[in-house]
């Protein structure tokens, strides 16, 4: 039987970026959650904020509107969105949703980190 | 004295000769009788002479050009006598040589015109004898053979209905008195398909009958070796055409209903559209064919419906369409539609239709043709909601296979195992891309069926079913919100929910059809259902090079 986690997010900074460790599952339960991190990693005022899904189980549309929200906080305050992890169906949702067109989206964290 | 007789031309019939009028007259004469068979042509002016000569007539004073008269001279006739009824010439006592070789006196003429007097009545009355027995026996005659059509026909209708979970379906057949060629049939398959069938015979009485016999008995053995029914009419018709009298054909629709899915898949053979009242109205079925019997080579479109629960399909021959009212009006398709809007219950709709029929024909109305009536509802409350669209037709009905049926209890999170049950049931029948998408189609459309159809009311789940065909995987997810309208899926407006102006969310139905190849709503005012399709593969799609 599949184990649904529940959403958690960590926040870390490297090179000057704040990064966000996504885990388990995006959805509505996500909210408090990920705005919070979000929070917490824009306060250092980062030159960039590298959101992590490489530990990510399942995002869904609720998910994906909090992404947009994230994305838009970001935008408002001039720092550069960049995903890293994403599965290659959710790199395609990203695509199909054209988020993907407003926040890089690379394989991995070294990448994310050089852009 | 010689006594000759002939007779008027008249219609010959089968019937053994019987004496005539004028062979009545003349055995009264105890002479010699010869036979002589002459026709007097309609135009021919000694008929029109006899007619009003008022007595025995000298032909060798009669000055006349013809042929009847020159070919009486020429057989040795001297006096002629017509007899005459109510100023209708009825029959000739012909006249040759006397036995004493003495001419003919006035006494001799006047006696001849008294017996023509007193016989002409006689002989008219034996002769409208004569004609009333012919035509009793000609009305027994076509009465047997309408009891022979009857019998045959009758006979070969089914004896009952299907009788399906969850559907209803009722037949109501009326011949004519001449009989038409009236038929409907009921097929059935192992797979539990259902096959219906109406049919009319061109022409009436035992020659549409066996016609229509032989048509049910092609379609019945054809339609268990064809799939579809466009390729059992196209082959019906093959066969058909070598057998069928010239000038007949035969008007035939078939449609094979799935009761698990409510697909109705059919084909038309030129026979009278039926309609289909559904939650967007009343609509004709319409799927182009010429009638079996016609011509070779005939393709038979096919079409393609699903039945919602409430929705019911009427299907009619043209002795309702095409009956006329006292003043010649006809009773028309638009309505027969106007039943189906006016007649809410199913269960009345045949006794609507022929209120209807008898009260635009009025008293005293003979039925033109036969009707035939037939109709199939998907009841509200069936188990399996149906869902799609009309266009479909390249997955028919047929192919279908189930593969899960999947009960989720509407409780936020649930999405996420109706989506791994669905995918556990196609793990095998999809790569592993397409399999990522269909999960999360399903997992939205279970989450929007749990959110806005069932209220997240945990004791109320969603119903998913699970099927698949040669060329894909299809996912039917039903709730509980008959009547909800969730809107187009169109594609958000990322910018505008950028800068604030949109809300960020509103992306779950324009994923779903995203994700997937086709997706279908379909509601009732107690279900809602979303119909998922997937194929199996895509040559061009970047899913399934993903899972390749």
């Amino acid at each position: 039987m599949t184990q649904f986690r529940p959403f958690s997010a960590t926040v870390r900074s490297a090179n000057g970026a704040a990064i966000v460790d996504l885990h388990g599952e995006i959805n509505a339960n996500a909210e408090a959650v990920l705005n919070g991190a979000y929070a917490e990693a824009i306060q250092g005022q980062p030159g960039r904020l590298l959101l992590n899904f490489g530990d990510v189980d399942y995002i869904n549309s609720t998910g994906i509107a909090l992404i947009v929200g994230v994305l838009a906080q970001a935008r408002k305050a001039h720092v550069a969105l960049v995903t890293y992890g994403l599965s290659a169906h959710y790199q395609e949702i990203f695509k199909i949703t054209r988020l993907a067109d407003f926040m890089g989206m690379v394989n991995d964290e070294a990448a994310a980190l050089a852009g | 004295m010689a006594s000759i007789r002939n007779r008027l031309r008249k219609p010959k019939t089968a019937s053994p000769p019987e004496p005539t009028a004028v062979e009545l007259a003349v055995e009264l004469a105890p002479q010699v009788v010869l036979q002589l068979d002459l026709d007097i042509a309609p135009t021919d002016p000694l008929l029109a002479y006899l007619q009003t000569s008022g007595g025995a007539v000298d032909l060798s004073r009669l000055k006349l050009d013809s042929p009847a008269l020159e070919q009486m001279r020429q057989d040795g006739l001297l006096v002629i006598a017509p007899l005459v009824s109510q100023g209708e010439l009825i029959g000739v006592i012909n006249l040759g040589d006397r036995r004493s070789e003495q001419e003919y006196t006035s006494d001799d003429r006047k006696l001849l015109d008294d017996l023509t007097a007193q016989a002409s009545p006689a002989v008219r009355v034996a002769q409208l004898v004569r004609q009333q027995r012919l035509e009793a026996r000609e009305r027994e005659r076509i009465e047997q053979e309408l009891k022979v059509a009857r019998l045959i026909q009758q006979t070969l209708l089914p004896r009952d209905v299907p009788h399906l979970s969850g559907w209803d379906v009722a037949a109501y057949y009326q011949p004519a008195r001449e009989v038409g060629g009236d038929f409907y049939d009921f097929l059935y398959f192992d797979d539990g398909r259902v096959g219906f069938v109406i049919g009319d015979v061109t022409d009436k009485g035992v020659p549409a009958a066996l016609v229509m016999a032989t048509t049910r008995t092609l379609l019945r053995v054809i339609g268990e070796r064809l799939v579809t029914p466009g390729a059992v009419l196209e082959r019906v018709n093959e066969v058909l055409i070598d057998d069928i009298p010239p000038r007949m054909f035969v008007t035939c629709l078939y449609a094979l209903l799935d009761p698990a899915t409510g697909r109705l898949c059919f084909a038309n053979a030129g026979h009278d559209l039926p309609f289909h009242r559904s939650a967007e109205g009343v609509h004709e079925m319409r799927a182009t064919g010429m009638p079996l019997g016609l011509l070779p080579g005939m393709g038979y479109e096919e079409k393609e419906i699903t039945l919602a629960p409430g929705d019911t399909v009427f299907f009619y021959s043209d002795g309702l369409a095409e009956a006329h009212s006292p003043v010649g009006e006809m009773y028309g398709f638009p309505r027969v539609q106007e039943l189906l809007t006016g007649c809410q219950s199913h269960a009345d709709l045949i006794a609507c239709s022929l209120d209807s029929l008898a009260d635009f024909t009025g008293a005293g109305w003979e039925q033109e043709d036969d009707v035939t009536l037939v109709t199939l509802h998907r009841e509200a409350g069936s188990e399996r909601v149906g869902v799609g669209s009309e266009d479909l037709s390249r997955h028919p009905a047929g192919e279908w296979r189930t593969l899960a049926e999947i009960e989720i209890a509407s409780q936020p999170g649930n999405e996420r195992l109706a989506a791994e049950q669905v995918a556990a049931a196609v793990a095998e029948v999809l790569p592993q891309a397409r399999l990522e998408r269909l999960k999360t189609a399903v997992a939205e459309a279970t989450m929007n069926a749990m959110e806005h159809g069932n209220q997240y009311q945990p004791d109320v789940p969603v119903q998913i079913w699970v099927d698949e065909s040669p060329a894909a995987v299809r996912v039917c997810i039903v709730d509980q919100g008959g009547g909800q309208f969730l809107g187009d899926a169109q594609a958000p407006d990322l910018e505008a929910k950028l800068s604030g102006l949109q809300s960020p969310r509103g992306w779950g139905l324009f994923l779903i059809q995203a994700m997937v190849d086709e997706m279908h709503v379909n509601s009732d005012d107690r279900h809602h259902a979303l119909e998922l399709i997937m194929n199996r593969a895509d040559d061009g799609d970047p899913a399934a090079a993903q899972g390749a």
